[in-house]
């Protein structure tokens, strides 16, 4: 294995830091519900790689069990996310997120 | 393994993350995150954890991505008339996400020792020990979280039921 050249972990955490960000920019950019739940994957995949990079460092698999279960709890979310966005589109033929607007003040 | 990787890598997942956000048609915008996914097995394959490298591809790119997939299809979203938002608030937007990076990278680096090296290849992230640990310490959870995927498969079917 090339030490020399090795990979710091802070590298991991500025890489996941802009995943995050990047599906911050996306929700607050886009109009299209389920492109919205794209990119709150993308944030979920960002906090993946943090755990993971962290277990990896200090030699711990107990985030990467952690990692397991948010891809347990993704994968529910995301069925359900996408029954709603079904059910909408059924009542509204759209899934603009401004035509929800019942809630609003 | 080297760093040269590792920016190949992450170079890969930040532009597929970013097409992700700005493709026009969320068709493209589906492929272009099955994409980051791989990118980001890459990443886990990179820091030993074989086990999830697999589980994240299956998961993500075999079943959630072809969820997504379908439901793109099947809602027959045209693309042509989408309205989109205002340019000021577009460049809000942006700049609220590049302020949260600057924050979670300032927040960390101040925060945490400046260098560690990832320690010789071990064997932390193999399906052996991830198997251990699950079925030992995290025997409870792994079973709620059956009933956890029961109620929302139940849920699903009673909201996309007509």
């Amino acid at each position: 294995m090339d030490q020399t050249i090795a990979v710091s972990q802070n590298w991991y955490i500025s890489l996941s830091a802009l995943l995050f960000g990047i599906g911050v920019m996306g929700v607050l950019i886009r109009r299209n519900a389920i492109v919205i739940l794209m990119c709150i994957e993308l944030m979920l995949n960002s906090v993946n790689l943090l755990l993971v990079s962290f277990s990896a460092y200090s030699g711990n698999n107990d985030g990467q069990v952690f990692v397991f279960f948010i891809m347990v709890v993704a994968a529910a979310e995301v069925a359900v996310g996408l029954a709603l966005i079904m059910s909408i589109y059924r009542n509204l033929a759209s899934t603009d997120i401004n035509m929800l607007n019942k809630l609003k003040w | 393994m080297g760093l040269v990787t590792f920016l190949i890598l992450s170079a890969f997942t930040i532009i597929t993350a970013i097409s992700v956000v700005f493709a026009k048609n969320a068709m493209y915008s589906v492929l272009s995150l099955i994409a980051c996914f791989f990118t980001i097995a890459g990443h886990y394959l990179m820091l030993n954890a074989e086990f999830l490298a697999i589980v994240h591809i299956i998961v993500y790119a075999g079943a959630i991505m072809v969820l997504f997939l379908f439901v793109v299809m099947l809602l027959n979203l045209n693309t042509d008339n989408e309205i989109q938002k205002s340019l000021k608030l577009k460049f809000a937007g942006v700049i609220s996400g590049g302020l949260i990076y600057l924050i979670l990278l300032a927040s960390t680096q101040s925060a945490l020792p400046s260098i560690y090296e990832l320690p010789e290849r071990t064997s932390i992230g193999s399906v052996q020990e991830i198997g251990m640990k699950l079925f030992n310490e995290y025997m409870l959870p792994f079973q709620i979280s059956s009933i956890l995927f029961l109620s929302a498969m139940v849920g699903a079917l009673l909201l996309a039921k007509k």
